[in-house]
């Protein structure tokens, strides 16, 4: 347990400047993070480009604790793709199958209904009151690509904040103590 | 330099970085698999075609399916989500797209089916446009893989022609 002693010691042992450096470098870290963040969304045009899957709907093919690589092209929608939306007036982005499309001849807008995969109904009863179909705009990107399991830690910190704050707290003690 | 801290973080950078790559050329097999799969689709039976009280038109086919999707597996498949759409242009849709069945495979075993049902989701048009409309019947898979990047396509098959009338 010698190692508390010597993290005592070496805060007392502080110096302003090397605090400074430290911060800066904590800084540059964090920056180039949001850095590569505004990349991803613009080279995959939608402004979210990794997801969380949150709930089981679209089960066997992605379960809870799954994320999925998004991107939005200007290509029309089409049924069988697999699509994010945001209910207006709803936070929570959905990740659903398109079942029905019906495509404007002289405007271009479309109607489209999704499907959760292992729903045993359509999403109507989802969407806002009186809204039968979804447009273009609610569409925030397609399911491009899907890596199993990763999302699991943001599950965890969303829904037990407690958690989020020990690692933060854990590695500022870390960024604090170290001696480079 | 040789603290426990240290090591532990360096095993695990280098242990995740090992499993993104490992994803991504799991991934990038999957380009290489040769994939002929087919599809038939007959109308058995037109079962009722009737205009709804809110104005649209409804049918309700009973469709005879039959598939070979076992060339779509690869290694790399969790498993494959096939769907059967119609597909038809009316006055005021440039495209309609409605799906009509779908169906989960998760084994290549099970991917060579035959299948008899009526549709399982609503042909409901936008209006009343059905009656003697021609239309293609589209049978869609998606391929979703156990990591990385999913693939899908879709079979055309046209010719199929809804009655004149009422019934």
């Amino acid at each position: 347990m010698s190692w508390i002693g010597e993290t005592v010691d070496s805060i007392k042992s502080i110096k302003i400047r090397q605090l400074l450096t430290q911060a800066v470098t904590l800084g540059m870290i964090v920056t180039s993070a949001l850095i590569i963040w505004k990349a991803m969304m613009c080279v995959t045009g939608t402004e979210s480009p990794v997801v969380v899957v949150l709930s089981g709907s679209m089960e066997p093919g992605f379960q809870r604790g799954d994320i999925l690589l998004l991107r939005m092209t200007k290509d029309p929608i089409r049924t069988g793709e697999i699509v994010v939306f945001k209910i207006d007036g709803r936070d929570i982005p959905i990740v659903h199958r398109v079942i029905e499309v019906h495509e404007r001849k002289t405007t271009g807008k479309v109607d489209v209904l999704t499907k959760g995969d292992n729903n045993d109904v359509d999403d109507i009863d989802l969407y806002a009151d009186g809204q039968m179909w979804l447009h273009r705009h609610h569409i925030m990107g397609r399911a491009v690509g899907f890596l199993p399991y990763v999302g699991w830690v943001t599950i965890i910190m969303t829904e037990k904040p407690i958690i989020k704050y020990l690692l933060i707290g854990a590695m500022g003690l870390l960024v604090i103590t170290s001696k480079d | 330099m040789h603290s426990f801290g240290y090591r532990g973080n360096a095993l695990l950078t280098f242990a995740v970085t090992i499993l993104a790559f490992m994803c991504a050329i799991a991934s990038f097999s999957d380009n290489f698999s040769n994939q002929t799969p087919s599809a038939q689709i007959q109308i058995l039976n037109i079962n009722w075609f009737q205009k709804q009280p809110h104005g649209n038109d409804e049918v309700s086919l009973t469709l005879n399916i039959t598939a070979d999707l076992q060339s779509l597996f690869t290694w790399n498949t969790k498993q494959v989500f096939a769907f059967v759409a119609a597909e038809y242009k009316t006055s005021k849709n440039s495209l309609n797209q409605v799906s009509l069945w779908d169906a989960i495979i998760p084994e290549k075993e099970h991917a060579k089916f035959w299948i008899q049902i009526s549709n399982k989701y609503r042909f409901i048009d936008q209006g009343y446009n059905l009656r003697g409309k021609d239309f293609n019947l589209t049978l869609h898979w998606h391929v979703m893989p156990k990591t990385g990047k999913m693939f899908a396509d879709k079979i055309v098959m046209s010719g199929y022609r809804l009655p004149d009338a009422y019934r």
